[in-house]
């Protein structure tokens, strides 16, 4: 599913709302978690999942075609750990974890 | 690096002040597109979000782990778990904020 279905999704079970409104939710929602992100906070919602932002350490890498040293500096990225209520159902039905 | 938690909370807030519904409906919105995006992923199907990420819900087969504090073999029972992948723009904007002097991510 892409974005654009999940507003039309969302649209046909709110016949109330014009769909622009709901494109408009939807923007609004992930807008504000990345907005969240960018200023270092975690998004916690329970039942989905986390998001975070880790560090990485600065390293030195290698360019694989040439072999040659790079310093790579510290770096921050986005991160998602998936609540448990979430990962309990992504197990529970399929017959995984049997 | 700040330390604030962001919840459902402020994302319904963030919808009523965007788009000027009703603050428990805009409560309900939230709470419905987390439904349906975790519903998608039950299925097994990828969602993915433009300039935001995509998760997909990957098979990890069965292997041996080892109780870190006993030393004894457990196994490991085979799994579906869910990955999420940023987007470059997710990935820059988290860079480029938080990172000294680096805004390719």
């Amino acid at each position: 599913m892409v974005k654009s279905e999940l507003i039309a999704r969302l649209a046909e079970l709110n016949p109330h709302l014009y769909q622009r409104d709901v494109a408009r939710i939807v923007d609004t929602i992930f807008d504000e978690i990345s907005t969240a992100l960018a200023r270092g906070d975690r998004v916690e919602l329970r039942g989905f999942g986390t998001f975070s932002v880790k560090q990485r350490q600065p390293r030195t890498a290698r360019n694989p075609r040439t072999g040659q040293a790079v310093f790579v500096e510290e770096k921050h990225i986005p991160f998602f750990k998936i609540g448990k209520d979430l990962r309990r159902r992504l197990n529970d039905s399929n017959g995984a974890g049997r | 690096m700040a330390g604030r938690t962001v919840t459902r909370a402020h994302l319904s807030e963030a919808v009523y002040q965007e788009v000027g519904l009703s603050r428990s409906e805009s409560a309900d919105l939230v709470e419905v597109v987390l439904k349906e995006i975790a519903g998608r992923l039950v299925t097994g199907e990828t969602v993915k979000v433009s300039s935001f990420g995509s998760f997909y819900v990957r098979w990890k087969g069965r292997r041996i782990g080892r109780n870190p504090k006993t030393g004894e073999e457990v196994p490991i029972l085979p799994r579906r778990v869910l990955v999420f992948r940023p987007s470059h723009v997710l990935k820059n904007r988290v860079g480029r904020t938080l990172s000294p002097g680096d805004g390719s991510g």
